[in-house]
């Protein structure tokens, strides 16, 4: 699905330009860390990233022309974006996967050079962002095991594919040149999508779990995952050896208590600027409808749409129904809808840190990345 | 290792085309594109003078009519969903050929046709003048980060390399007696997938410390700091100012 020149306007071929050069920059700096944290050997960190983001990307471009036989003559190949996140991190998956498209622009004319932006904030930015959060998110539900982080490739691949195909929806709905009525295109688009997105998860999650079968200190999602290597003294010198063991055992009880406290100043200060935004800031919010349901607007596409099932819910349009006054009554309901948002939120944070904590004992150990080297400039 | 460094789409030549610096023509080529976006698309003599503009740098590039139209094949996927949009946009419909078609959907089929082609033809035509490595120094030469090039540079060095890898695995199964039929094959495939990986990651770490022991630090020495002469500029930006005028012309006829 790479999008040719004068598929979108130009406008928003810019503004995906941007998106996409600024998303570009940030991979840039987070590739240097992520590839600088994999190697045992260590090193300095940043001369790693050119050598090993060039060679994964080379693998990307490579394994997206592996056909995989669907049946009679049909055949499908992987998209990469999910694959890349899982394998080699988030930051790294963008960037290689942003190479990717740029050298298959320029060289190969696949895909238009002003929709560039386009395809890298759909291809390259949405695919992996939404797999390695999804990716990270049931990693951290499921129990550690091999198993689970196979599921959850296979969960985050299903759900890139077709997160692409909304955002190439949305980005359609904004600057299409044809006005095909976004209701037809979200539907193809999602529904093929959806497809290949079923394609797309199985074939994921089969090489991740080949290569956390061979080598699972290689698979970026799985670190942690592994314990790390302990010294085992033989049992003739038992005795002597067991003893210095213990307290390196015991030795990373006390490394949490200093990210807890943090952790809470940063809860606390995050709700603040939170009922503060939703309260405050809401009084000077554009009443104005946002850009899709504006293009539906206009396009008379929303007489045809069915009202919301919540649209008669207390809090319908984000204003509280019996208040009079509209800006105490937007900002109440700001406030109402983070204080349930942050139930919700903190209800799943308390399962996960309950489910951790039962785990711990399991899996003592997590492995720290190794101490990030000093940014130069 | 003297010969097979060039990709399959460069053919060598010695033309004016072929002389110009590579960040002149890749600006050249970048603006082409947007003036052709930007050119209305109920202009339609507008966009046969764009083609008009580049089948003439076609001919100074010497670059054969056939080979250029076999590299447009690329293009067939939009093709095909171009096609089914007057069928599916909507707005007033008009009857062509016993069709209910729209009118609207014409537009944006025939919009996307012919922008998408010059676009593609003007991408195919710089990378059938342009040595890789040129393209790679020229987009770093028009700023684009060290390390972004840095990391194209190696992706395009070593893809041939990864992508052999992979033919051999595939002659290795096959001559195992296997062969890929349907879904059910997948794991063996995904299974090579992974390998692959991991021997592109470790090549990636032997690379790194082959460098290192070189004496690599991070950034690549500029060998050749050619820069581009006014008279340079002035014959890469030929193309995109006469495709400005037929552009303007489009806007105010």
């Amino acid at each position: 699905m790479h999008v040719p020149d004068g598929f979108i306007n130009a406008p928003v071929s810019a503004a995906a330009g941007a998106v996409a050069a600024a998303a570009v920059a940030v991979s840039l700096r987070g590739a240097r860390r992520e590839l600088a944290g994999a190697g045992a050997g260590g090193g300095t960190g940043a001369e790693r990233t050119a050598p090993l983001a060039g060679l994964v990307a080379a693998f990307i471009f490579a394994v997206q022309m592996l056909n995989f036989p669907v049946a009679a003559g049909t055949s499908g190949h992987l998209l990469g974006g999910a694959l890349a996140a899982i394998l080699v991190g988030p930051y790294t998956g963008v960037l290689c996967v942003s190479v990717v498209l740029l050298m298959q622009g320029v060289l190969f004319a696949d895909g238009g050079l002003t929709a560039l932006g386009i395809n890298i904030s759909d291809m390259a930015l949405t695919t992996t962002v939404v797999a390695y959060g999804v990716f990270r998110l049931l990693v951290k539900v499921l129990p550690r095991t091999r198993r689970s982080v196979t599921v959850a490739s296979f969960v985050a691949a299903l759900l890139s594919v077709p997160a692409a195909a909304v955002c190439f929806t949305a980005l359609y709905a904004l600057g299409g040149t044809t006005d095909v009525p976004i209701g037809k295109v979200f539907t193809a688009m999602v529904g093929v999508h959806v497809l290949i997105g079923i394609g797309e998860a199985v074939i994921t999650a089969l090489t991740v779990g080949a290569v956390i079968a061979v080598r699972p200190d290689l698979v970026h999602g799985a670190r942690g995952l592994t314990r790390p290597l302990e010294l085992r003294a033989s049992p003739l010198a038992a005795a002597p050896a067991a003893a210095p063991d213990r307290p390196a055992a015991d030795q990373p009880a006390p490394v949490p208590a200093a990210p807890r406290r943090s952790a809470r100043r940063l809860w606390l200060a995050g709700l603040a600027a939170a009922l503060l935004c939703a309260g405050g800031l809401s009084y000077y919010a554009s009443s104005s409808p946002d850009g899709l349901e504006k293009v539906a607007h206009d396009k008379g596409l929303d007489t045809r749409t069915e009202q919301h099932a919540t649209a008669d819910s207390p809090l319908a349009d984000y204003s509280v129904k019996d208040i009079a006054n509209p800006r105490l009554a937007g900002g109440l309901a700001g406030v109402i809808g983070v204080a349930a948002t942050l139930a919700v939120g903190t209800g799943v944070f308390v399962v996960l840190r309950r489910r951790k904590a039962a785990a711990a004992d399991a899996a003592p150990a997590v492995d720290a990345p190794a101490p990030a080297p000093a940014e130069q400039g | 290792m003297g010969a097979g460094h060039t990709h399959k789409l460069y053919r060598d030549g010695a033309s004016p085309v072929h002389a110009l610096p590579a960040h002149c023509k890749l600006a050249a080529v970048f603006c082409f594109v947007l003036i052709v976006v930007a050119t209305p698309r109920t202009a339609v003599w507008a966009f046969a003078l764009h083609a008009v503009l580049l089948a003439a740098v076609a001919a100074t590039a010497r670059v054969p009519a056939g080979f250029l139209l076999k590299r447009l094949l690329i293009e067939v996927p939009f093709v095909a969903f171009a096609v089914l949009m007057p069928f599916v946009a909507e707005g007033p419909r008009t009857h062509v050929l016993g069709l209910d078609l729209s009118v609207s959907g014409l537009w944006g089929a025939w919009n996307i046709l012919a922008k998408g082609t010059l676009g593609v033809a003007a991408s195919v035509l710089l990378a059938a003048t342009t040595e890789l490595r040129q393209l790679l120094l020229g987009l770093q030469r028009l700023k684009m980060p060290p390390l972004l090039v840095q990391i194209a540079s190696f992706m395009i060095r070593y893809g041939d390399v990864i992508t052999d890898e992979m033919r051999r695995m595939r002659i290795a199964r096959l001559s195992r007696g296997f062969e890929a039929r349907g879904v059910r094959h997948w794991g063996v495939l995904a299974k090579s997938a992974g390998a692959l990986f991991i021997r592109s990651y470790e090549r990636g770490e032997r690379v790194h410390l082959a460098m290192v022991s070189r004496g690599y630090t991070g950034t690549m020495p500029l060998l050749d700091a050619t820069t581009a002469t006014r008279t340079q500029w002035t014959r890469a930006a030929a193309l995109p100012l006469a495709a400005l005028a037929v552009c303007l012309l489009g806007w105010t006829l």
